[in-house]
């Protein structure tokens, strides 16, 4: 574990160097302990893939025996994570299934996708839905995730022009992750499905339907379903 | 509840408070007023808490009509503002008449400017802020810079705004507080500065060549700058030190503002209070927070240049002006009685 300085009102914290389901459970479990116990002037923390940003207020953090305010983050970090170390997390893992409608006008890059890979267009949604996901990182805008797990045989480098607008709860594929556009923002992943879901509800607690650490798994609906679920309140 | 028309938005105003932290996890960014200090000593000299809603102007302000009589304050850039006609001062507070007309320019100098009225703009708290979330579209006057026909709402003044006022009463359009905060209480501007920032996580990652340039170097700010960040341009033979050559790609992590990225093909992105809540570009340095309003007053042609700071240098700097802002405050409280 790695803690180094992010500016002077937040420390990164490194778990690895690569990404799997072990280190983002680590993470999920340092900024749960982090939550728990938190030092004077703590604002936030942001786990993300084998990371996990803290955010503090320096001037919470001055004027006691026991250093700059970085030393103290440091060393409250450094207790947090030996105290954290039990290798099991408490919280039961989430589980959530993910309704898409796959091509059409709802997935206007399936095709596209199925063609790199010398597929028929049915075939990868079926392999997009057959595998289990993780989100390894929630950002690029609210409630946005990175979905690890993605099969090799679907790995579709992003597209040469981003989309100025995506529509809210596009499925897209970019790189090695696939991920769910909750709001019409500009894209540049290809988008193969559409979820009636809302990813993001700023009015709900929690806002954002998926959090780092929690399983995530498609399932094909039809673009009739898929309608009558975009309507209903 | 006083009403305030917005006659003409200008560039880009949007409505700001010092952000909605707590919520990055969820992707959320914290987002807030770009020059925290302008917008803290704006709110201060118009009788609200630090963290009031107010307007950031961008570069061309808005025209705005006070339907009753209000006490308001500007801060940031000199955008040449006038009410009915007359100069007003920046740094102070200003009464002014039912029915005035604040209008304000282009800015000569800096970038944002700062508009805070006595009560705050009234818009519902989302996550916890009242600042604008262009992105997600929610937040401030629904999500969106000011249009003009726009109407904002203002919350009711204090009664240390209210006693001002009364001091401050008289026949004209405007009537200006015969003191103000003093320059050096202000935040510290320049048309091109060196900026203070420490190493950032991946300094290692860089070479010799690389560090030499950010160090030592002037990288100029693009028009492509917004609210997410400063796009700098290198010069051609820094941008190639700095250019990622073997550089293995990186898992995104939770980023910081003021944190200096280095894009692939050499370029430098300083984020700012409306960026994105993690990235995966490599982060060579990171502005020192108290040098952030600096930052905030750049305009596309300006130069900007670096020099080392550490942690604790950058966090003691910071308290020292917390202290003076404290002092400030105080000064700021007495002058209503």
């Amino acid at each position: 574990m790695k803690i180094t300085p992010l500016g002077d009102a937040a420390a990164l914290v490194t778990l690895a160097d690569n990404l799997d389901p072990g280190v983002v459970a680590a993470g999920q479990a340092l900024a749960d302990a982090l939550e728990r116990d938190p030092i004077p002037g703590y604002l936030e923390c942001v786990p993300a893939n084998a990371s996990v940003t803290v955010f503090y207020d320096p001037v919470r953090l001055v004027g006691k025996d026991g250093g700059s305010p970085w030393k103290r983050v440091v060393r409250w970090i450094e207790a947090r994570a030996a105290a954290s170390s039990a290798p099991v997390r408490e919280v039961v893992e989430r589980r959530v299934l993910i309704p898409v409608c796959y091509g059409g006008d709802e997935g206007p890059d399936l095709e596209t996708v199925a063609a790199v890979h010398g597929l028929a267009a049915a075939e990868v949604a079926e392999r997009h839905c057959a595998a289990d996901y993780y989100v390894s990182a929630i950002g690029f805008t609210p409630g946005f995730p990175y979905l690890a797990g993605l099969p090799e045989g679907l790995h579709t480098p992003r597209r040469t022009s981003p989309r100025t607008v995506v529509p809210a709860g596009s499925v897209a594929i970019g790189g090695g992750h696939t991920g769910i556009y909750p709001q019409g923002t500009p894209g540049g992943w290809h988008l193969i499905g559409r979820t009636p879901l809302r990813l993001f509800n700023p009015q709900a607690r929690p806002p954002a339907l998926l959090q780092v650490g929690d399983r995530v798994r498609f399932r094909p609906i039809t673009v009739v379903e898929f309608r009558a679920a975009s309507s209903s309140p | 509840m006083s009403r305030v028309v917005v006659v003409d938005a200008g560039m880009a105003t949007t409505v700001q408070d010092l952000g909605r932290p707590g919520w990055q996890r969820h992707g959320v960014t914290p987002g807030g007023a770009v020059d925290t200090p302008a917008l803290r000593l704006a709110n201060l000299l118009a009788g609200n808490a630090e963290g009031a809603a107010g307007l950031e102007v961008t570069l061309a302000g808005p025209t705005l009509r006070f339907a009753s009589e209000s006490l308001v304050a500007l801060t940031g850039a000199d955008c040449g503002a006038t009410v009915d006609g007359e100069a007003a001062p920046r740094w102070r507070p200003l009464r002014l008449a039912a029915g005035a007309t604040l209008t304000m320019g282009a800015a000569r100098t800096g970038c944002r400017a700062y508009l805070a009225v006595a009560g705050g703009i009234a818009v519902p708290r989302v996550l916890g802020g009242r600042g604008t979330h262009a992105v997600a579209g929610f937040g401030g006057m629904n999500g969106r810079a000011l249009r003009s026909g726009d109407i904002l709402k203002c919350g009711p003044p204090s009664a240390w705004a209210r006693r001002l006022a009364a001091t401050l009463a008289g026949p004209g359009s405007m009537t200006a507080a015969h003191w103000e905060v003093s320059a050096d209480a202000r935040p510290h501007y320049e048309a091109s500065p060196t900026v203070r920032v420490m190493r950032g996580p991946q300094w290692s990652l860089f070479d010799g060549d690389a560090h030499e340039r950010i160090q030592g170097e002037a990288f100029a700010v693009t028009a492509k700058s917004d609210r997410m960040g400063i796009r700098l341009e290198p010069t051609d033979s820094a941008r190639a030190a700095l250019a990622a050559r073997g550089r293995p790609e990186l898992l995104s992590e939770g980023v910081a503002t003021g944190a200096v990225q280095v894009t692939p093909d050499g370029r430098l992105i300083v984020l700012l209070a409306d960026r994105q809540t993690i990235g995966g570009y490599p982060k060579i340095a990171h502005v020192a927070t108290v040098d952030l309003p600096l930052l905030a007053q750049t305009r596309p042609g300006d130069m900007i240049r670096f020099r080392d700071v550490s942690v604790e240098e950058a966090q003691e700097l910071w308290l020292a002006y917390e202290q003076r802002l404290a002092t400030v405050r105080h000064g700021i409280a007495l002058h209503a009685g």
